[in-house]
């Protein structure tokens, strides 16, 4: 299904908007929206909440036949779905241009970037080592797909758990969790993607752009990087011309960003542990937040109040009178009040100009 | 491959060239007929083949047309005897698609689409023998096919990929140097604006080498362009030698 066409006005008003340094959730140029992760029941498990966006990934390990050429390393496999659960402009057929790019992207932040000791998934060098395998799903799209699916696959594979392997010569036996306790996998860094929106020809940028952002920008730049300051990737994509200085400022923005992650992610890691631990309830189900009724009082959004009265009174000032919504009416019949409480105000029809109320 | 020393102490790579030197790049124009614009370019041992159609009316989807520039169309494949070992798949595996979405989005960047609209540009790009560097070989090969055309465009698009060695940064990979682990930076710049149309990087490098590389590349890239330069500017002699102007 085709996404809904962005109108001229829509396009104007947010390019106008980013002209004057204005978001549309109010957020400042180099600002996040609120990251939120939670684990499933599994190990492996992880759902990751970017603002609006929600991305699951889901890691799981097979025993495998090494690659001929690496016979002592094991494989890593990263598969990102797009369904049409996520954003109607998705198709169920596979392979669109933004499902091959953000795959790439993916595959090569992580596996390039060596994040995850392959050779320590070796169990028979040659013969059987382990597949480690990422999927990654769209739940919501809400824009900035790539950063939500890398937190989402780094902080997966830190949590998740390998059955145990017992070796006697050439025999290979997997003990299930309930034998032996699973062991994590061993991980170097953690590569986080920063991505830049570019609009009006590279002159104004913006960090993670939410889905209507998205649509208007020119171009976009993907910065991965660890909390060591390393840069793991860099893509840029769209039909943007950058400066040398451009792409130097956006690293440094990135590193900062990417710090803050990382110590969120941990955060997050270390508080599923201490709830495992404790034997509470966690999983999918838990994380949804209750949204029952239960006062009624909403959250205190910030608006600008700047000048309100002066501009409201000058908007008010200029406008033309409003013509009259009725015609006058004629002196014999009588008008009917507005008033501000709930009233039903029925015209008696066989008594001219009796007014009942109920 | 360890052991394989990527950097000499007296400064000489793998093939004996120095940290800033390019390989040799050599390019022949209007090698096809039938196309509206060719180019065939050797950069050392990589060898690429691109062909350009167009601007030309929309074909497939009609309702891909954009009313106010050309839709420029990239397909990039492998010869299935361009690798040591046999390729299966040359195109329509997920390597070659992004490489075909990277190419448009270099190109879109620098041909002037804008005088064309409703139009389409095909440009088709295909390595005969890979030897690292696909895709600054594709974009220089592509540039002068474009140019063969008769396209125009804001200036010539040069691609050079560049790795991090022990400190150095090393101009112009090839295969061996690509694989051994090297942080490989490609980068396709318009060299007169020094603008970045693309920039690509791998593996792990630290912030504060960035500059370096990028600068280095960048050198690079305007090495290329000179030697595109030559290329063109010797084609159009010839041509209007034979046509005896």
């Amino acid at each position: 299904m085709k996404d809904t066409p962005l109108s001229n006005c829509e396009r104007d008003f947010l390019l106008r908007a980013i002209e004057e340094k204005k978001r549309l959730d109010g957020r400042q140029t180099y600002d996040y929206r609120r990251i939120k992760i939670t684990f499933g029941t599994d190990y492996g498990c992880c759902f990751v909440d970017l603002g609006k966006t929600r991305v699951m990934a889901q890691v799981s390990c097979e025993l495998v036949a090494p690659k001929e050429n690496r016979p002592n390393e094991g494989i890593m496999f990263f598969n990102i779905e797009l369904s049409p659960m996520a954003s109607p402009a998705f198709e169920q057929g596979r392979q669109s241009e933004l499902s091959v790019k953000l795959n790439r992207q993916l595959e090569r932040c992580l596996r390039n970037s060596k994040c995850i000791d392959t050779e320590s998934l070796c169990v028979v060098s040659g013969k059987t080592v382990w597949q480690i395998r990422v999927d990654i799903h769209m739940l919501n799209n809400d824009g900035n797909l790539m950063d939500a699916s890398s937190i989402a696959a780094i902080t997966a594979l830190c949590h998740f758990r390998r059955p145990d392997v017992g070796i006697q010569g050439e025999e290979v036996t997997v003990y299930s969790p309930e034998e032996r306790d699973p062991i994590p996998l061993s991980i170097y860094h953690m590569p986080i993607s920063v991505s830049f929106s570019f609009f009006q020809q590279g002159t104004y940028l913006l960090v993670d752009p939410c889905e209507r952002e998205e649509r208007v920008m020119d171009g976009l730049l993907m910065i991965a990087m660890n909390k060591h300051r390393e840069i793991c990737s860099i893509q840029s994509s769209g039909g943007i011309m950058l400066l040398k200085e451009q792409v130097m400022r956006c690293s440094k923005i990135a590193s900062v960003k990417v710090s803050e992650i990382t110590e969120l992610i941990s955060k997050a890691l270390l508080n599923d542990k201490a709830a495992r631990k404790a034997g509470g309830r966690c999983g999918f189900a838990e994380s949804m937040p209750q949204e029952r009724i239960t006062a009624l009082k909403t959250e205190e959004t910030p608006m600008e109040m700047k000048d309100v009265t002066e501009r409201a009174n000058d908007i008010i000032q200029k406008a033309e009178a409003p013509p009259p919504a009725y015609p006058k009416l004629n002196d014999d019949r009588e008008n009917i009040s507005d008033s501000e409480e709930e009233e039903v105000v029925i015209l008696h029809p066989e008594i001219p100009g009796k007014v009942c109320t109920l | 491959m360890a052991g394989l020393e990527l950097l000499s102490d007296q400064g000489y790579r793998l093939d004996g060239r120095k940290a800033t030197e390019l390989r040799k790049v050599q390019a022949r124009m209007g090698v096809f007929a039938q196309a509206d614009g060719s180019a065939y370019l050797e950069q050392g041992n990589t060898k690429a083949l691109a062909v350009v159609y167009g601007p030309h009316e929309m074909r497939g989807s009609r309702s891909r047309t954009l009313h106010d520039r050309a839709l420029i169309n990239c397909q990039y494949s492998m010869a299935t005897f361009s690798t040591a070992e046999r390729k299966r798949r040359p195109h329509g595996d997920r390597k070659s698609t992004e490489m075909s979405l990277h190419l448009k989005q270099t190109f879109e960047a620098a041909v002037m689409t804008q005088l064309y609209p409703r139009s389409q540009i095909d440009i088709y790009v295909k390595i005969l023998q890979s030897d690292g560097g696909n895709y600054s070989t594709c974009v220089n090969a592509a540039t002068l096919a474009v140019i063969d055309a008769g396209i125009p465009m804001r200036d010539y698009v040069c691609a050079c990929t560049v790795g991090f060695v022990d400190e150095t940064p090393l101009a112009d990979l090839c295969y061996a140097e690509e694989s051994g682990g090297v942080s490989s930076l490609a980068l396709a710049l318009l060299p007169r604006g020094g603008q970045i149309a693309l920039l690509q990087m791998d593996a792990r490098l630290h912030q504060d080498h960035l500059e370096t590389l990028i600068e280095a590349a960048m050198t690079a890239c305007k090495g290329v362009s000179k030697v595109l330069d030559e290329v063109v500017r010797q084609h159009l002699q010839e041509v209007s030698v034979l046509t005896g102007e």
